[in-house]
């Protein structure tokens, strides 16, 4: 089951190198991201993923707010 | 957006997947670094002066006169103990009876901003209102900085600072 994070827990993972994923569309994510973070929007997960992330390492994701 | 998100890795097989679920806002309205191709454009969090004076509601505003003089400032911001913003004193508000508490001397609730809004956007709506300076705080209220009309003005060309 995902675990919901706040701000320090994403701090922490980063610095412990967790993978972190924007899922907004593209345009969004190259005005502004997170340091390191690549893109995978939410529709292009199933077929990318597994290509460009490894499964066995800690992932963090997240979008604009929690709306 | 994300929770969907996060649920579909993990149906994929990825074992350890965590949800930030604030997000980009939250992140950036703490003032933290981003990358990408706005992140070279000044923002509020960059130009706020992080040093502006403090102070709290049960102060005596003439002790608080003579400390913000001292660091050479004509504003100070009224904090609670968790630095969340609850007023404002301006050159205005300093020059009022120092036996006054701040409480009743300061303006309260103040227009503030995020760190990460651009700073053409908040010199604009400075101009309108005519203020010489504003809070940046972070999205759960806590002061980040003072923002100075004269230093929003002298990182902007003159046709982006809005009317004089």
């Amino acid at each position: 089951m995902p675990r919901e994070i706040g701000r320090d827990e994403v701090r922490r993972l980063m610095d412990q190198g967790a993978a972190v994923v924007e899922v907004l569309p593209a345009n969004e994510y190259l005005e502004d991201h997170l340091p390191g973070a690549i893109n995978l929007p939410l529709r292009k997960l199933e077929t990318e993923a597994l290509a460009r992330l490894d499964p066995t390492r800690p992932v963090i994701v997240y979008c604009w707010d929690g709306a | 957006m994300s929770p969907r998100a996060a649920w579909r890795l993990e149906s994929l097989g990825f074992t350890e997947v965590y949800d930030y679920v604030a997000g980009k806002l939250d992140w950036m309205a703490a003032g933290l670094p981003t990358e990408g191709t706005n992140a070279a454009r000044p923002r509020a969090g960059d130009v706020a002066r992080r040093d502006v004076p403090t102070c709290h509601l049960d102060e005596k505003l003439g002790d608080v006169q003579e400390r913000v003089v001292a660091a050479g400032w004509d504003a100070c911001v009224v904090v609670n103990s968790e630095r969340v913003v609850l007023g404002l004193l301006r050159a205005a508000e300093l020059r009022r009876d120092p036996a006054l508490r701040i409480e009743k001397a300061m303006r309260p609730g103040p227009s503030t901003f995020r760190p990460y809004e651009e700073i053409e956007k908040i010199a604009k709506i400075m101009a309108d209102r005519n203020l010489e300076s504003v809070p940046i705080t972070t999205s759960d209220g806590r002061l980040v900085g003072l923002l100075l009309r004269a230093d929003v003005n002298r990182d902007l060309a003159p046709e982006e600072r809005g009317k004089p």
